[in-house]
């Protein structure tokens, strides 16, 4: 990147693998958990994250040095409820198909522990610029794992990839079905997520060692 | 500036409450005619879903009437906006702006509600639209549900504000929606809805006197609020229902 320092670079590569949100900092887990049924929500659910958190760090980091300490908290949460509200409505008046798709994961990102946690941990702490790579950075590490658990709970689950049929159709035993091979319907339910996630963090600390906790 | 001081954190509790309430307000308030519109057209598109008329090409994805005709559309097909109370009825403009939500609390409250029904006709054939309103897992849900004289359903269609993504916001794809036309509502002479259940040995939904259609695998609470909509529904249109009803 010859755009960015090493370091401002660092902010975005960083959180996509070695200090990932979902699999290293293991915040973020109950929407991994909820909306990865199919894939087109993970990616719906990524990219308003992603708005979120780059605007919401910028605004905090604006903010740093005057927001009283003692009511930090409920000042960063206003920021990114206010955010939010302004999203759907502004979605509701100009793109109304597109704002009842999002509509049900408006509360689930104003609860997104991953958003006030880069709030408190970064932004309240640096400069706007680091603090919008940071956003960037976080949002997109935390989108890989969703779309990686969306990809594989759609597929194994319905058979289909953003809801087109990539197997054949389960019901007129065509394509693999035609061989025996049924949908699992396990992968549907969010349980199923625990366990890919799981799986990644797994394949993710025998990769690179250095990432294991002293027991 | 010491930013530690109570009267530094009041004063600016204060000032950010007052810039963020009167940017959402003027937001809202700006945007209202916008998203009314946007409503208004959907509630439309639904009404004139549930009677077949719709841009759905074969099987797949739901395609609604484009907004920009609906309004055209909705007037050509909609002969007659009704509001019933009891067995009466009488005609009301835009008796789709009525809200659902609203007439049931009235009920609840033991009043008597004016409940809108729409007469559609296509080809020559009435339809009788009835609007639902019930409870899913998490939120609210809500549809239209088309019949005959025969009290037979023609079409329907659901929507809601925050079932859960690829389970229980199924109930708004194609696969389950088509699963009710052609489904009596009838069980002898009972109003007995049209339930959503599980393993009922019929996932291809070849018969159609069984008053079931097959559920979505994880989302049975969505599907029990789907069965328990209809069926409450049907409880409070049956007098209207009886005095047009052939069969």
């Amino acid at each position: 990147m010859g755009l960015l320092s090493k370091k401002d670079a660092n902010l975005i590569l960083d959180p996509l693998a070695d200090n990932n949100p979902i699999t290293i900092q293991v915040l973020g887990i109950c929407s991994a958990l909820a909306i990865t049924a199919e894939l087109k929500a993970s990616v719906v659910m990524s990219l308003s994250v992603l708005f979120v958190l780059g605007v919401g760090n910028v605004v905090i980091s604006l903010l740093r040095n005057i927001i009283p300490s003692k009511i930090r908290i409920i000042v960063q949460l206003i920021v990114v409820a206010t955010l939010v509200i302004v999203v759907d409505q502004v979605l509701k008046a100009f793109a109304y198909e597109l704002s009842k798709t999002l509509a049900v994961f408006v509360g689930l990102i104003i609860t997104n522990c991953i958003i006030m946690g880069r709030f408190e941990a970064f932004a309240l702490g640096n400069g706007p610029w680091k603090s919008f790579l940071d956003g960037i950075g976080n949002a997109l590490g935390y989108g890989v794992i969703l779309v990686i658990v969306g990809f594989f709970r759609e597929l194994l689950g319905s058979g289909t990839l953003f809801g087109i049929p990539v197997l054949g159709d389960p019901i007129a035993k065509t394509g693999l079905y035609s061989t025996g091979y049924e949908n699992n319907g396990f992968m549907i339910i969010p349980p199923a997520a625990l366990i890919v996630v799981g799986i990644i963090i797994w394949a993710q600390r025998s990769r690179n060692k250095a990432l294991i906790e002293e027991a | 500036m010491n930013t530690e001081k109570n009267s530094y954190t009041v004063i600016f509790a204060t000032v950010m409450v007052v810039i963020v309430g009167s940017l959402l307000a003027f937001l809202a308030s700006g945007l209202r005619p916008r998203i009314d519109e946007n409503e208004r057209f959907e509630k439309q598109q639904n009404i004139l879903y549930a009677m077949g008329v719709s841009q759905n090409e074969d099987a797949g994805s739901v395609n609604f009437i484009p907004t920009d005709v609906v309004e055209e559309e909705f007037s050509k097909y909609i002969k007659q906006q009704l509001v019933v109370v009891g067995s009466e009825s009488k005609e009301r403009d835009e008796a789709y702006l009525i809200d659902m939500k609203k007439q049931l609390n009235i009920i609840k409250n033991g009043d008597e509600a004016e409940l809108p029904l729409f007469i559609g006709e296509k080809e020559g054939k009435q339809y009788y639209i009835i609007p639902m309103y019930g409870k899913g897992l998490w939120d609210a849900i809500w549809g239209f549900i088309s019949l005959d004289e025969n009290m037979v359903v023609q079409g329907v269609v659901f929507d809601h504000k925050g079932e859960t993504p690829g389970l229980g916001s199924n109930i708004k794809l194609r696969f389950f929606m088509d699963d009710f036309t052609g489904e009596s509502v009838l069980d002898g002479n009972r109003y007995a809805g049209i339930s959503v259940v599980k393993g009922n040995n019929d996932p291809l939904n070849n018969d159609k006197e069984d008053n079931q259609v097959d559920a979505l695998a994880g989302a049975t609470i969505t599907g029990n609020g789907v069965t328990a909509m209809i069926k409450e529904t049907l409880k409070l249109y049956k007098p209207y229902l009886e005095t047009i009803r052939t069969k």
